[in-house]
């Protein structure tokens, strides 16, 4: 755990209530600490600061001093200095925290402020909401209530712009509803660094397009539909398919890399519809990739296994359990336990239990890509990391299991159990697979599950709670959003039921018991429960794998170098 | 009494017969005989000068030249640049062009002159869409410049070398303020930029410490260094030195270019003595002194304002002195120059209509209330004077105004404003009677504008 630095600390005064904030916090950051609400549009904290909505108007004033002597000038009325305030309301996205500042934001004048800018906004929208799908997690139509006067004036003809606007493969701009803060403009050059987005026309007719011959194709282009903050951008894929007061937020970590993005997935009676980033400032900020909000869909895919198999034939879960025991106690000794870098920790502990259980080998394949610099790293196994800190495996693993193959050729592995791996990618022939008997734990048909004897169906990351270790070493939680398909049980019991019918092995199933095993039997968990960890996870103390050539470049506040210093 | 004498500094040889924009001209006529004695002095001397000359910028906001000079941060170890604001799109304004246009070398030799008295090295000159003719001249004189070693390279045989380019512009009058213009030639919409904390004197072109002036202040420049800060702060009055050019349009028998001594002549002696008073039979109706989006004077208002010693004085338009602090206490402004008179013929509600289609038609767009308050203000004129008006049309509209003035990122949101805020104010009565007015009068057909 690393122990985050002192900043300089400055006193401001919010409405009357002293407030101490690192120095350069703006006023919209330091009023949010006393619970003062400065509404705003195109800031955004992880973003520049262009100023440009005018809904953060605050009027601000310093201590009065004496020009000549700089000694405080007092207020015979309050007996406490007295305050210059500026005429004009500032805005308060840019007004940074100094000392002795002062801001007001309940007075007449902030209130006309902010009526005034309401008043504008509205004037050319098309007040579309119940058609549109941005209701409900609206800042116009939030804001409106809160600081809006509640009727209209205008009784002119609204702009009229483009309705229906494809900016990319996964974006439609609905230009009418465009209050144009430019938030996605400025994530589109500062974050990403793929300028595709900006404004052609003047004054009330701007207009929100990409440049010629560009689209907003890029990994990250669904962003601006998150930080739009009207339902000018929206997700052609979520586009008119549900009211997300409807939806059930669940916290859960994105598993195409080991960067761990933080994520919310959204669900609604059992089913999936989309899935957004959850800010995480010592991981993905607010940001997420657009593949990332993909991986819910194999969650209903066709291939999806829903039924325990025995050479062939539909079993219950426990006739497969009992056919697997009795498969793997006549190989005991010779058993290959193919784990998963994309299982949880947790899975991965139990893994462990039934390899020693079994006195089996135990293996690894990674997957390895091209890292974007920004969300997904080079490593596309989301829990490397936790297989070495639960001790399923040494040393880092390899694309192909070569060993394995070996080993099945020589005829000293009897028997395979995989952890959702298909075999035949990591290097393994047809031939090799019909020599020996297979157990597959895992999500969806491949050539593996066509080969194994026994097939066990299991969840998805978004069927099950658990934790992954990302490639910061940092521990970090995912819960369970929707219950998996009728007939699939969870892995932790999948496993814990698969130990026990193996001779001398016997492990919890709960996760919370799982993890009073953790915390006893593997030293960087030491003191840590599923309960007590925090929400943003937890850095763990690394030392011990400092040495190994892991393969991730750099990315959002990851650098390779210091990770493994 | 007869109205004072012209006092031409800047037009010192503009219209004068066989007076031509080239460099033989010019220098027939002492042309770069101050740029030669500036190179003689050391720059703060001459920043110096500046100060006391007491010059106040010329472009609109009437912010003295020398403290703006102060202003800029010379220990950075960045370059500065000078811009010279040539984007003249205030209506009712013309005198940069016509410099421009007749005595180019004069502009260049005040150009070199700041740029030699502030270390800067490259000068921009950022001139409008609309003047294309404008920028050959500049580029042929830059060129002619060049050629005699007056800008460029070991300028005058010192070690000292400065250039000078001209940009255009695209045609947009928000081009005109400075951060905007400074966005405009990096290259980039002419968003203006937020201050703090992006100042020209300190974050301006390219991040670096930027001067932006406009060509009459650049101009005036010269005289100051031929003359002395202090000669030159007894031209005019105190606080509002030397001379300025007025750009007198609209309804007078003679319109056109002036140049005064600062405060020393009236309203009303520019309007009816120099200008020769209103057209046959007409009366004065209203005035907008500075440029269009200075707040308009209406002829028979009188304006009570404080004297130095506390005493007060009450003065009616026409005893309005042309000077930037009377103006200003009478609740308008100086700005650009340019007058705009507007006789009894005029109906207000037009007249405004028509300043409101070009505000809303050049807001950029960049922050709410000015974006939206600017066409939502033109299109409730625009419905008064082409479709039905409301008695209480002028209220609306003042409250729409209201809400931008003070509120937006530049000084655009005051400009849109101050029309409507002013014309209301004064001429509410014309706006609650319009729609009676219109029964009996057809609307001006030609205000159909954007």
């Amino acid at each position: 755990m690393i122990a985050p630095t002192k900043p300089d600390l400055v006193t401001v005064n919010v409405d009357g209530k002293d407030v101490s904030v690192p120095k350069g916090t703006n006023v919209i950051e330091a009023a949010r600490l006393v619970g003062v609400d400065v509404p705003y549009y195109c800031y955004h904290p992880k973003l520049s600061i262009v100023g440009n909505c005018r809904m953060c108007l605050i009027e601000m004033g310093m201590p009065a001093v004496d020009p000549a002597t700089k000694a405080p000038i007092m207020d015979p009325a309050t007996g406490k200095q007295k305050i210059n305030w500026i005429p004009r309301p500032q805005i308060g996205c840019a007004t940074n925290a100094s000392p002795g500042l002062h801001i007001r934001t309940n007075t007449p004048q902030i209130k006309d402020c902010r009526e005034g800018v309401m008043e504008f906004l509205l004037i050319n929208h098309p007040l579309d909401c119940p058609i549109c799908d941005q209701a409900g997690e609206c800042k116009l139509q939030e804001q409106s209530t809160g600081y809006g006067r509640g009727y209209s004036r205008f009784i002119e003809q609204k702009n009229v712009k483009p309705k229906r606007t494809q900016l990319g493969p996964r974006v439609t701009l609905d230009d009418e509803r465009c209050i144009l803060c430019s938030r996605c403009i400025r994530f589109c050059k500062e974050i990403v660094k793929d300028d595709v987005l900006g404004f052609i026309d003047r004054g009330s007719y701007s207009t929100l397009t990409c440049y010629p011959g560009k689209a907003l194709s890029n990994n990250y282009s669904l962003n601006t539909v998150d930080i739009c903050p009207v339902g000018a951008l929206t997700s052609t894929d979520f586009r008119f398919k549900m009211r997300v007061w409807f939806l059930k937020q669940t916290n859960s970590i994105d598993t195409e890399s080991s960067v761990g993005a933080n994520t919310v997935v959204w669900s609604r009676e059992g089913i999936i519809y989309r899935i957004t980033p959850r800010r995480n400032d010592e991981v993905n900020d607010t940001w997420l990739s657009d593949s990332a909000r993909d991986l819910y869909k194999p969650v209903r895919a066709t291939d999806r296994l829903t039924a325990s198999r025995v050479n062939g034939v539909d079993r219950t879960l426990d006739m497969a359990i009992n056919a697997a025991g009795e498969l793997l106690n006549a190989a005991a000794g010779a058993v290959a336990v193919v784990g998963s870098g994309r299982s949880s920790v947790e899975e991965q502990f139990l893994t462990r239990k039934l390899a020693e259980a079994l006195h089996a080998s135990t293996h690894l394949v990674s997957r390895v890509g091209e890292g974007d610099t920004i969300l997904i790293s080079a490593d596309r196994n989301s829990n490397v990391r936790g297989a070495l800190v639960t001790g399923l495996i040494k040393a880092l693993p390899s694309a192909k299991l070569t060993a394995l193959a070996a080993a099945i050729d020589g005829g000293q592995v009897k028997a395979i159990v995989s952890m959702g791996e298909d075999l035949t990618m990591a290097g393994l022939t047809a031939a090799q697979l019909a020599k020996v008997p297979i157990v597959y734990v895992g999500t969806h048909q491949n050539p593996t599950v066509a080969a194994a004897k026994v097939v066990i169906p299991s969840g998805m990351v978004f069927e099950k709670s658990g934790t992954f270790v990302n490639q910061q070493f940092r521990l970090q939680k995912f819960f369970k959003s929707v219950p998996p398909p009728v007939g699939v049980a969870d892995d932790l019991v999948v496993l814990a039921k698969l130990t026990a019918a193996v001779r001398g092995g016997a492990v919890p199933s709960e996760l919370h018991a799982v993890w009073t095993l953790l915390a006893a039997d593997v030293p960087a968990f030491k003191a840590i429960s599923f309960s007590n960890l925090p929400e943003t996870g937890l850095l763990l103390d690394a030392t011990a794998f400092a040495g190994l050539p892991f393969v991730e470049g750099e990315t959002m506040h990851f650098q390779p170098a210091k990770a493994n210093a | 009494m007869a109205a004072p004498q012209q006092r031409r500094l800047i037009f010192k040889h503009i219209d004068e017969p066989g007076y031509t924009n080239d460099l033989a001209c010019y220098q027939r006529h002492g042309g770069y005989e101050i740029l030669k004695k500036a190179v003689r002095m050391p720059p703060p001397a001459i920043i110096d000068e500046v100060k006391k000359s007491g010059l106040r910028g010329r472009g609109g906001a009437g912010f003295p030249c020398g403290v703006k000079w102060g202003l800029v941060d010379r220990k950075s170890g960045k370059p500065i640049y000078l811009i010279v604001n040539a984007d003249e799109s205030e209506p009712g304004t013309f005198k940069d062009r016509y410099i421009i246009h007749q005595d180019p070398h004069q502009m260049i030799e005040g150009v070199m002159i700041s740029c030699w008295a502030n270390n800067v090295k490259q000068a921009y000159i950022y001139i409008r869409g609309e003047f294309p003719h404008g920028a050959r001249i500049l580029e042929k004189a830059i060129a002619e410049a060049r050629a005699a070693n007056l800008v460029g390279p070991n300028l005058l045989g010192t070690d000292y070398s400065c250039e000078i380019y001209v940009h255009r512009g695209a045609g947009a009058y928000i081009c005109g303020e400075e951060t905007g213009l400074i966005e405009s030639l990096e290259g980039k919409r002419a968003y203006p930029r937020i201050k703090p904390p992006y100042f020209p004197a300190v974050l301006g072109l390219y991040q670096c410490p930027t001067i932006v002036n406009n060509v009459e202040t650049l101009c005036h420049v010269k005289h100051i260094v031929d003359m002395g800060g202090d000669e030159y702060a007894k031209i005019g009055t105190p606080n509002n030195t030397g001379t300025r050019l007025l750009c007198v349009s609209g309804h007078v028998q003679k319109p056109g270019y002036y140049e005064y001594e600062v405060g020393k002549i009236t309203l009303g002696e520019l309007l009816n003595e120099v200008c020769g008073g209103p057209l046959p039979g007409r009366t004065f109706k209203a005035v907008i002194p500075g440029g269009s989006s200075a707040k308009i004077l209406k002829f028979g208002e009188t304006f009570t304002l404080k004297n130095k010693d506390g005493s007060t004085r009450t003065l009616t338009v026409e005893e309005l002195p042309m000077d930037f602090d009377t103006l200003a206490a009478a609740g308008t402004m100086g700005g650009s120059g340019g007058v705009i008179v507007m006789d009894d013929s005029v109906n207000m509600v037009e007249a405004l209509a028509n300043i409101n289609a070009f505000y809303a038609h050049e807001s950029c767009g960049q922050c709410t209330p000015c974006r939206e308050g600017s066409l939502w203000m033109k299109k409730i004129t625009a419905r008064m004077v082409h479709d039905t008006a409301r008695a209480d049309d002028g209220v609306l509209l003042k409250s729409v105004a209201d809400q931008i003035a003070g509120r937006t990122i530049c000084a655009f949101g005051e400009a849109c404003s101050w029309p409507t805020q002013s014309f209301i104010a004064k001429f509410g009565d014309e706006f609650k009677s319009y729609p009676e007015t219109k029964k009996v009068a057809k609307a001006d057909g030609a205000l159909e504008l954007v």
